[in-house]
């Protein structure tokens, strides 16, 4: 018997590996999502240890709000030049533009809602089978009851009365012809062993991310960026901040964290230490006890 | 530091949620607006405290019944482990969803309600945490406050269960005396027990041995994928990919890859930009043979001196898994890690009754059902015994009316 250094880390990226060599091996037309967050920033860097030197067996595809921070794009596009990948981008100006969708009015309008159509459309056009994405089961509690590989309907639906039973480390991603396969890699990770991981691996992240001078409003007790985007009236008082982002999501629905921290480790001792949780900044979430169940059940990621 | 998985077996009604709650709690994993949004809740416990039962139900039927219907994972670290919950409800009705919780914990906790002692429940929890192999039980005797902390009552209760444990050949079984909702030696060892002299329940949890898979004699790699890039620098690139089962691949080791017999040598193993001498069991790698043999997904690599099984027939545990009973006259989807094939269970040997642990013929299956079965595969599986190598003796049913999981397979020994 011998013994080898295989921390937890290494066991969870191990995992992912294996769940993306999965998809690669059962689907025909899988995707990943790529938001430009941190989550599926890792899921490219774990794609690339599962595929190289080979090509990746999906496109990334994004769904664009058309209301996201510059930084995100700027960066997506770097990446995608540096890593050689195509990408599909969906646009949700787009669905408001044929009328599939109508945009949100009001204070706290936000097109993250809009983003389901737009999503379930993209996945419709390419005839995706199995999407790819960055959630993970410690974010929230309908989350943690989802599968790895989490089956919806042709209308994009997530029933999560009828999950398949999902047994070591065995994945059954047999659906019929018009359903798709939600696959989760990074399922059995926290917050923290992403920001973990990321520091092990040094993976470059958009700047939102750390600390930076930003124009902001307070809503709802939160701190919003200022931006076109955003409603504001002459209620709303700008004031700068020093600020990062935990999450990246549209502008309309992303609030900032005041923040000092511009290395990663300070991120890390940041969270560490931190007492509200990632989507706590998050308004999206803040609706009901059941936001996230009621929103999965209508095709969200 | 390393994950510790394990799950919990026991109903709400013996404290499971609120444990894990506790489990939570106490380590300080839960933040200001979780903590914020059960203080609001219209749940609580008799004496005003909050319920931290609310913690680990999910699903709105879930917090509407107070129940739990559905696995749930948890999270939390210490300064020595990670740890993954598999928070599984404990109703005869969900004992599919016990034993998916179960599948990939290397440690079970059994709730013992102290007032009750051990019953029916508790006999079929341990005979599924028998049933799958987890090597590491702690049973925890809960409630103690409700029985004034008796070390008479603690005792004949661990009596009882040593007996069971015995029938059912758990190996390391362990006791501990707690009260969940007081917090009695969840995490700190409680004053109110001086005569328990063991550990908490998390300092257990933290000191003992993770499940070692690397048997070197059981080396076994599922080919997932085969990365061909056919660029003209990497023109004659062939790597299998794979996470490693069980065992160790060395560099030059003699392999045989199954189901064709073809042998060859490891003449590489790459992970990324590394190149290692050996790949071990958990890890994900690509490796390269010597030898130019034909390989595609579902093939398996394996150790050429330690082949797994080599039959069609297989006696194996089942558990039903579906509302639609099984069929023995129609075919079934088998699905054994990367490779998929068409099965028959040929036979119905017996069915257990797990509550009582009897074992009765049968000749139907229906959901929650588990028993023993033979099951006749169209191509071979490169399978290994599930008590010998938990990785690799396992497998998973699929109808194909349905494309559902509709059972989970556990090999018991090769028929022939």
């Amino acid at each position: 018997m011998s013994t080898y250094n295989f921390d937890y880390l290494d066991e969870l990226e191990a995992e992912a590996i294996h769940i993306l060599r999965e998809v690669a091996g059962q689907f025909e037309k899988p995707a990943l999502l790529f938001s430009g967050g941190k989550d599926s920033i890792t899921l490219v860097r774990l794609a690339e240890k599962a595929f190289r030197p080979g090509k990746f067996p999906f496109p990334l595809v994004h769904i664009d709000t058309g209301h996201n921070f510059q930084e995100t794009i700027d960066y997506r596009d770097k990446m995608i030049e540096r890593i050689g990948e195509k990408l599909i981008v969906g646009s949700v100006q787009e669905s408001i533009d044929q009328g599939k969708v109508v945009e949100q009015k009001g204070k706290n309008a936000s097109r993250n809602a809009l983003q389901t159509v737009t999503l379930l459309d993209t996945i419709a056009k390419y005839e995706f089978d199995a999407c790819i994405g960055g959630a993970r089961r410690d974010e929230e509690k309908a989350r943690a009851k989802e599968r790895i590989f989490s089956v919806r309907d042709e209308f994009g639906q997530w029933d999560p009365k009828r999950q398949r039973p999902e047994l070591w480390n065995i994945y059954n991603g047999k659906i019929h012809k018009g359903e798709n396969v939600r696959v989760f890699p990074i399922s059995n990770w926290t917050e923290l062993d992403v920001w973990n991981y990321i520091r092990r691996e040094n993976i470059e992240l958009p700047s939102i991310y750390f600390s930076h001078q930003r124009d902001c409003i307070t809503r709802n007790g939160q701190l919003m960026a200022a931006s076109p985007f955003l409603n504001m009236d002459d209620e709303d008082i700008i004031i700068s901040k020093q600020v990062r982002f935990r999450t990246v999501g549209d502008m309309s629905c992303t609030a900032a964290v005041e923040s000092e921290a511009v290395l990663i480790d300070d991120i890390i001792s940041e969270i560490s230490s931190s007492k509200i949780s990632e989507r706590g900044a998050r308004m999206d979430d803040k609706v009901s006890e059941a936001a996230m169940e009621d929103r999965k059940k209508g095709g969200y990621f | 530091m390393n994950i510790l998985k394990f799950f919990t077996a026991g109903s709400v009604d013996d404290g499971k949620s609120t444990l894990i709650g506790r489990l939570l709690y106490d380590t300080d994993s839960i933040l200001a607006d979780q903590l914020e949004a059960l203080q609001s809740s219209n749940r609580k416990n008799d004496d005003g405290t909050i319920d931290l039962a609310i913690l680990t139900d999910g699903l709105r039927a879930e917090r509407e019944q107070g129940i739990t219907i559905d696995v749930a994972y948890k999270y939390f670290q210490t300064d020595k482990r990670k740890f993954i919950i598999a928070d599984t409800p404990g109703h005869i009705q969900y004992t599919r969803n016990m034993v998916t919780g179960a599948s990939t914990a290397n440690l079970a906790i059994i709730l013992i309600d102290a007032r009750n002692g051990v019953v029916e429940q508790t006999i079929r929890h341990s005979y599924l945490v028998s049933l799958l192999g987890i090597k590491h039980v702690v049973v925890c005797i809960n409630k103690m406050d409700m029985v004034g902390y008796s070390e008479n009552i603690y005792n004949s209760i661990i009596d009882k269960y040593k007996v069971l444990a015995q029938q059912l050949k758990l190996a390391d079984v362990n006791y501990i005396p707690v009260s969940a909702l007081r917090g009695d030696n969840i995490v700190q060892n409680s004053d109110r027990m001086e005569w328990y002299e063991g550990e908490s329940l998390l300092h257990f949890l933290e000191q003992v041995d993770t499940d070692n898979l690397d048997k070197s004699q059981f080396a076994r790699m599922p080919v997932q994928w085969v990365i061909r890039p056919q660029t003209d620098e990497l023109h004659d690139y062939r790597g299998y990919a794979g996470r490693v089962l069980s065992g160790t691949f060395n560099l030059n080791d003699r392999v045989t890859i199954l189901p064709s017999g073809a042998s060859s040598a490891i003449e590489k193993i790459e992970f990324f930009d590394q190149a290692p001498d050996a790949a071990h069991a958990g890890q994900s790698v690509t490796i390269h043979l010597k030898d130019d043999v034909d390989i595609s997904r579902g093939d398996t690599i394996v150790n050429a001196a330690a082949l797994p099984q080599d039959s069609k027939l297989i006696e194996a545990d089942l558990c039903w898994m579906d509302t639609r009973a099984l069929d023995i006259s129609i075919m079934y989807l088998i699905q054994h890690n990367s490779k998929t094939t068409k099965c028959k269970i040929s036979e119905i040997l017996h069915k257990v009754d797990i509550n009582t642990l009897e074992k009765h013929p049968a000749d139907e299956f229906k959901l929650n059902d588990i028993g023993r079965v033979i099951v006749k595969t169209a191509d071979a599986l490169a399978f290994d015994l599930y008590d010998d190598n938990r990785a690799n003796g396992s497998a998973i049913l699929v109808d194909s009316r349905t494309n559902l999981t509709v059972g989970a397979l556990m090999f018991r020994a090769a028929v022939e």
